[in-house]
């Protein structure tokens, strides 16, 4: 090309953007990785020098302006730390495996053993094949049809995460806690999990674990397996970050993910399911709540190929003080996928004028035989709901706290363990009663 | 007991006046029963006695025992004493209908400086109101009227009349939506709740009602005001004749 072939301001742009991306990897080492790794976090280098890093003109970055995610350092944000509750999930009997600023500690976490569970480690790991066919193939897969440069970015600098494959049915949850100690950090973990033909585990994730932080996941869910997912992100109000949760179900499996978000500055979390086997069912639901200086973000897109498939997406966001809450949900039907059942819905309950919500959910189907339906809403308390419990004597904040707890009631149901949903519900609680 | 005295209502967003100079005395151990024809503001005065948001007072007073109610908050109302069944109880998805209860009779409670009850004691009250209601254990877990019928959601009304022990008990079409057995099974749970502390204010159209729950006195409500108050006698009146007689001769 010479330089006098005329260029649409579009195509400069563009131009612009690929080459200061590639500028930028090609200063940046990707960690030291084994041979196999080393290849993977190459051919992700080359998506992302391929697509380049986002930018708030993007389409699907309309509603979150990816700056402060791409910005070549974290921010320095004064360290949160919770004294007034137990840390999520301490009720539960888990095997626990601690991250602090995104860096593993060894002496904080369970030895990495249980029976029907092989764990190792991303930054440890050697010649493991089961995970050599998947770490960053379902994120590569999911560049399409809508670029994710952050997951590329992820997979080819991610400096750990765990490795997981699960044999059996397990009872006992894997627990991933993030901690973070310092004011300016940056997380960028990488899980890969594989659960072979029938096995079932929980998978607990909690904690933002560093001031700027990027976790991606690939799961693998092989025939009539099923996964618990349960992730909080909770109360650290400056943190900033993305999550990316991509996962394949086989046929008859199953998957059930609920994400707790409440503060945080500049949330992301980003899920990508692909129903390739007939009779899968995945449930993906997020409650978020957030005061003041807080965006929270859920981009959901589920990919029905097999019939006979269910999906749910049941997003629900509570804001107050200006905060601001985004949706971008998608159910696609691909041909071959009759008798698909999909349901998605979105609502944010706005506590005062200030606060937003922006919405964007879309279906498209290429199968006859569906049925699938969305909706999206945004409103205040409902003043008749009000007046009702209040005629009853019950206090205008109690009774705000049980709508709004009524609000997020169907984001809850998806959690299959009560005794976790209980505790997810105090936490609800408890942030409302701080934020009346 | 309720003294209401000279009252004029408007709507707040709206320059329409309602109630239009309404008084009104209900003393207590009596049950009082209002009749009019659609419009004329009955449930506007159970709203506005209740603390319903959307309407302006803009003369006159409603006491409880001598205490301003217009001053209080809804749920300050409720414990001091005052219930509204409603005409159309509301939905609540999300809220179940147990921890509602729970909440309000306790709420309440601490209102009025009185101990909580444990959730043992609580379950074992609702069981036993249920039953003689005859509202199954399912309908208690199920979010607060939801999915409820008409003539159930009349009754979990009553259910929770019972269980909150009000001394002031306003009922605005109970009998709308209920069947013969459950307007003898609603009325039955009124009478049973009837002494000489507690008063209630029935809302009807029909006589049927007042066959199950006699009334000392009997008013005739029309255009915002009381028009005509009378023993039993003026609602059979009423049932024979409807309202033309009656508004003919006070108008005249
Ligand atoms: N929020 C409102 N906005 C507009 N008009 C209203 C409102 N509330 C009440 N009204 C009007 O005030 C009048 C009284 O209504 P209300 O519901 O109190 O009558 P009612 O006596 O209970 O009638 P019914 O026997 O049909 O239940 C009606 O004309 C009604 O349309
Ligand atoms: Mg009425």
């Amino acid at each position: 090309m010479t330089a006098a072939v005329a260029t649409s301001p579009r195509a400069a742009r563009l131009a612009a953007r690929l080459q200061a991306t590639q500028e930028r990897m090609a200063k940046v080492p990707l960690p030291a990785s084994p041979g196999w790794l080393l290849r993977a976090r190459e051919g992700a280098v080359a998506r992302l020098n391929a697509t380049g890093l986002p930018e708030k003109r993007d389409e699907y970055w309309r509603y979150t302006d990816p700056a402060a995610l791409i910005a070549p350092t974290p921010p320095s944000v004064d360290v949160f730390e919770i004294t007034d509750e137990p840390l999520v999930f301490d009720h539960v009997d888990r095997l626990r495996l601690v991250f602090v600023d995104g860096v593993f500690d060894a002496a904080a976490s369970d030895p990495l053993e249980a029976e029907g569970i092989e764990i190792s480690r991303l930054a440890e790991a050697t010649d493991i094949h089961w995970a050599q066919d998947l770490y960053g193939a379902l994120e590569a897969r999911a560049q399409a049809p809508v670029a994710r440069p952050l997951a590329a970015l992820n997979s080819a600098t991610a400096t750990d995460g765990v490795l997981i494959r699960v044999t059996g049915k397990v009872d006992r949850p894997v627990s991933v806690c993030y901690l973070r100690r310092k004011a300016a950090s940056d997380a960028i973990l990488h899980h890969v999990l594989r659960l072979e033909p029938g096995s079932e585990m929980t998978l607990l994730e909690n904690g933002p674990g560093a001031a700027r932080s990027s976790i991606v996941s690939e799961i693998d869910i092989a025939e009539g397996a099923v996964l618990h997912h349960v992730r909080t992100m909770g109360r650290d109000h400056q943190r900033i970050g993305t999550t990316h949760l991509f996962a394949r179900l086989g046929a008859g499996a199953r998957l059930k993910s609920f994400s707790l978000s409440v503060n945080g500055r500049l949330m992301r979390n980003e899920a990508m399911v692909w129903m390739t086997g007939k009779g899968g069912s995945a449930h993906i639901a997020g409650a978020a709540m957030g005061d003041g200086a807080f965006l929270h973000d859920d981009t959901v897109f589920v990919t029905h190929q097999a019939p006979d498939c269910e999906s749910r997406q049941v997003f629900k966001k509570v804001l107050r003080g200006g905060a601001v809450g985004v949706f971008q949900g998608k159910i696609l039907v691909e041909q071959p996928a009759q008798q698909t059942d999909g349901y998605q819905i979105s609502q944010s309950l706005l506590l005062d004028e200030r606060s937003q919500f922006l919405a964007k959910p879309e279906l498209e189907i290429y199968a006859d035989d569906v049925k699938c339906s969305h909706g999206s809403t945004s409103g205040e308390i409902d003043a008749d709901h009000l007046f009702y419990l209040r005629a009853r004597g019950v206090p205008e904040d109690e009774a705000k706290l049980l709508l709004v707890l009524a609000f997020l009631a169907e984001t809850l149901d998806e959690i299959d363990r009560e005794d976790i949903a209980e505790d997810m519900r105090q936490r609800l609680r408890g942030w409302l009663e701080r934020h009346r | 007991m309720l003294e209401i005295n000279n009252l004029h209502v408007k709507l707040e967003n709206e320059n329409k006046e309602i109630l239009k100079g309404l008084t009104l005395s209900v003393e207590a151990g009596s049950v009082h029963a209002i009749m009019g024809p659609n419009g004329s503001g009955k449930s506007t005065l159970s709203y506005v006695l209740a603390g319903r948001d959307g309407y302006t007072v803009t003369d006159g007073s409603a006491t409880l025992d001598g205490e301003s109610l217009l001053d209080m908050e809804p749920e300050e109302r409720a414990a001091a004493g005052l219930f509204l069944a409603f005409q159309y109880p509301v939905e609540i998805p999300g809220v179940g209908n147990m921890t509602f209860l729970r909440t309000a009779v306790n709420a309440q409670r601490k209102a009025r400086g009185e101990a909580e009850l444990s959730a043992g004691d609580f379950l074992k009250l609702v069981r036993a109101k249920a039953k003689t209601l005859k509202i199954d254990a399912e309908m208690l877990k199920r979010p607060v009227n939801v999915g409820f019928s008409g003539g159930e959601k009349k009754r979990n009304e009553i259910l929770q009349m019972a269980m909150l022990e009000p001394r002031m008990c306003i009922l605005d079409e109970t009998d709308s939506g209920l069947d013969v057995d459950a307007m003898k099974l609603v009325s039955e749970g009124v009478n049973a709740l009837r002494d000489a502390g507690r008063a209630f204010l029935v809302i009807t159209h029909y006589q049927r009602l007042l066959d199950h729950i006699k009334p000392d006195v009997v008013h005739i409500m029309a255009n915002g005001r009381i028009v005509k108050t009378g023993g039993p006698d003026l609602a059979l009146e009423v049932e024979k004749n409807g309202y033309a007689d009656i508004l003919a001769e006070v108008s005249a």
